[in-house]
């Protein structure tokens, strides 16, 4: 079983962006990083730039590449860096449905954005060029099993560590909580590594916001289930970056797949780094999304 | 087959006497599920068996409305024969368009059933100019329904462009916030979801608390709102619920407002929207009749030259309070 390092989700400054890329193209165990806002349109003038010298560094390194597209694109300037993330020339990563129209059928990957539930929408995607597909975290493990059944050539990816993405919105949240309008944001999201942190008023834990997109507040984290979907013929389980460690939990999951250390060991690994959140897996088993690897139900 | 008019008023009919109040009241078009997962509206109590869809049918060919039959969940795996039956039931039973969400689902109506009208569900959430042209020319779809965060402007563009695709716009009632379709907040807190059972903050998992005076509402154990004593205590959607981050408690996502787009009729009629959607099938019909009646006079008051009445709708919004919602670019 294979590992992808996910796009980073949220607005790191340039500098330790590209300090990250340095150290996964050094040092991470994985098999292909995905590059790329996802999120924000306003980040990108920052970042493209470095953008092809990332992937270059990366793929020097043996790691295979994927260029990341935006997950809500609304203006036409952003359906226009979709087109140019097509035209420069590296696999492309889908996340809305405008960006399979603009592909025309060419290979590319499908992120976790559009919603593939069943057989006969994975194989729509599949006629339409998808060759790889990183299912939504809100599928229980039987579905994820159930379409790996019926997956025929195309190779399926469970998220399996770091914060859920949850919803988007045209809205940006990080603004409105700093009572700041979406357009002069200020680009306040910087100040949250992790994402913002958002609590219920009796102080439960929830949520995350990360501009338009809001996540969860756990730390999604598919240890038990990598047995299972080894067995069900997933192809590769996604690590999404968070700040923590991203080499370290690389080499947890590494461990798992090869079945080299057990749930516990992993658990423990994990455990150990400074995480947003609790690990959870509630998803996996059918459960509410929030619930934590040591909730019975 | 019914024709469609320039400026149709689509109504929400949740059960088949809301489906005869909406028609009565002076709905253009309704549109409605079948009693299972197969639909958005997934709630105890609502929707139609399969003769009751094919009787509401007839209600309303005879009385010159059309029916839009919503199939707008996304299919389990390994059970996709619930929706295609769905699909195929729908078909024989005379509905005058599908509305679908799930890509499986648009192909297996496409090629079952060529002939067939299908609008795109706002679950689907097409907001682009490209989104629109994948389902219009890979699929012909002859109507999208657009999601409720985009302003006039973008409205006016996206109908622009889609055409010949249709545009259909939410006029009135609940407002989400989040990309419809690409949420998940529902079965983070309670593992239901609308894609995959139909539902929202279920009502199976709120539950009030009274303490200090002060009544806490939660979904799946998470305190969504807090109301003070007298304070009238509202449905603790998750996403207009009041959270703390930042150092500050506030309505984070969306406050507890409606939808209510009656005054902006004539630019939507302008724009060329084909489709104004009243949303609320779990709506009792003593609501959904007014609320049909109010936009029914509005737009004949607008074919004769006169304008509508902003206000006549103002009681029936939740919490009393309605916006306009993006459609006046209030988010930027």
């Amino acid at each position: 079983m294979q590992l992808t390092l996910g796009p980073v989700l949220f607005n790191w400054p340039t500098e330790a962006w590209q300090d990250f890329y340095a150290r996964i193209a050094d040092e991470a165990d994985v098999d292909r990083v995905i590059v790329g806002e996802v999120v924000c349109s306003k980040r990108m003038p920052f970042r493209d730039h470095a953008i092809a010298a990332v992937l270059e560094r990366l793929a020097r390194a043996g790691k295979e590449v994927v260029y990341a597209t935006l997950a809500l694109p609304t203006l036409p300037r952003e359906t226009r860096a979709i087109r140019e993330a097509i035209e420069a020339g590296y696999p492309v990563e889908a996340n809305d449905i405008a960006t399979v129209h603009l592909l025309a059928g060419a290979p590319h990957v499908v992120g976790p954005y559009l919603n593939i539930y069943n057989e006969a929408a994975l194989a729509a995607h599949a006629a339409l060029g998808a060759t790889r597909v990183c299912l939504s975290p809100e599928l229980p493990l039987a579905a994820i099993e159930g379409l790996a059944a019926r997956a025929g050539a195309v190779a399926l990816e469970v998220f399996a560590f770091g914060r859920a993405p949850l919803a988007l919105s045209a809205r940006c949240y990080h603004a409105r909580a700093h009572g700041l309008p979406k357009d002069a944001c200020q680009f306040v999201c910087e100040r949250d590594a992790d994402g913002m942190d958002v609590a219920t008023v009796t102080g439960q834990p929830f949520l995350a916001v990360n501009g338009i997109q809001t996540l969860g507040h756990g730390v999604t984290a598919a240890i038990r289930q990598v047995d299972a979907l080894r067995a069900a013929g997933v192809d590769a389980l996604r690590l999404s970056p968070q700040s923590c460690d991203m080499v370290a939990v690389a080499r947890v999951f590494r461990g798992l797949a090869e079945a080299r250390i057990d749930a516990a060991a992993a658990e423990a690994a994990l455990a150990a780094l400074p995480l947003p959140g609790p690990l959870g897996d509630g998803y996996l088993r059918g459960l509410p999304g929030a619930r934590r690897l040591q909730d019975a139900e | 087959m019914t024709a469609r008019r320039s400026l149709e008023l689509v109504c929400p009919a949740g059960t088949p006497a809301g489906l005869r109040a909406a028609v009565d009241a002076g709905a253009h078009a309704v549109y409605c599920g079948f009693r299972d997962e197969t639909n958005a509206r997934n709630f105890p109590g609502l929707n139609f068996d399969r003769a009751e869809m094919r009787e509401g049918i007839a209600y309303a060919h005879a009385r010159g409305a059309r029916v839009l039959v919503a199939l707008n969940t996304f299919m389990r795996v390994g059970a996709i024969e619930t929706w295609t039956r769905a699909v195929d039931d729908a078909v024989a039973a005379g509905a005058d368009a599908l509305i679908l969400a799930d890509i499986g689902l648009i192909a297996y109506a496409r090629d079952a059933h060529p002939r067939q009208r299908l609008h795109l569900s706002v679950q689907a959430a097409a907001a682009t100019p490209e989104a629109i042209a994948f389902y219009r020319d890979r699929f012909g779809i002859a109507r999208v329904v657009l999601p409720r965060v985009l302003t006039l402007d973008e409205i006016a563009r996206l109908t622009a462009a889609a055409a010949p695709c249709e545009t259909e716009v939410f006029v009135f009632g609940g407002m989400c916030v989040m990309a419809e379709g690409r949420c998940l907040l529902s079965s983070y807190a309670t593992g239901k979801s609308p894609n995959q059972n139909g539902v929202c903050s279920p009502p199976s998992h709120v539950a009030y608390r009274e303490e200090n005076g002060a009544l806490t509402a939660t979904l799946g154990g998470f305190t969504i709102e807090q109301f003070g004593r007298g304070e009238p205590a509202g449905y603790p959607t998750l996403c207009k619920g009041r959270f703390a981050a930042n150092g500050a408690t506030s309505h984070l996502f969306e406050d507890p407002v409606s939808l209510n787009a009656l005054e902006l009729l004539p630019r939507l009629a302008e724009i060329g929207v084909s489709g104004l959607k009243i949303e609320g099938r779990q709506r009792g019909r003593a609501y959904v009749a007014a609320v049909v009646r109010a936009f029914r006079g509005a737009l004949d008051a607008l074919a004769q030259g006169r304008a509508p009445d902003a206000g006549a709708l103002r009681a029936l919004t939740e919490g009393q309070a309605d916006t306009t919602g993006a459609y006046r670019k209030a988010w930027r």
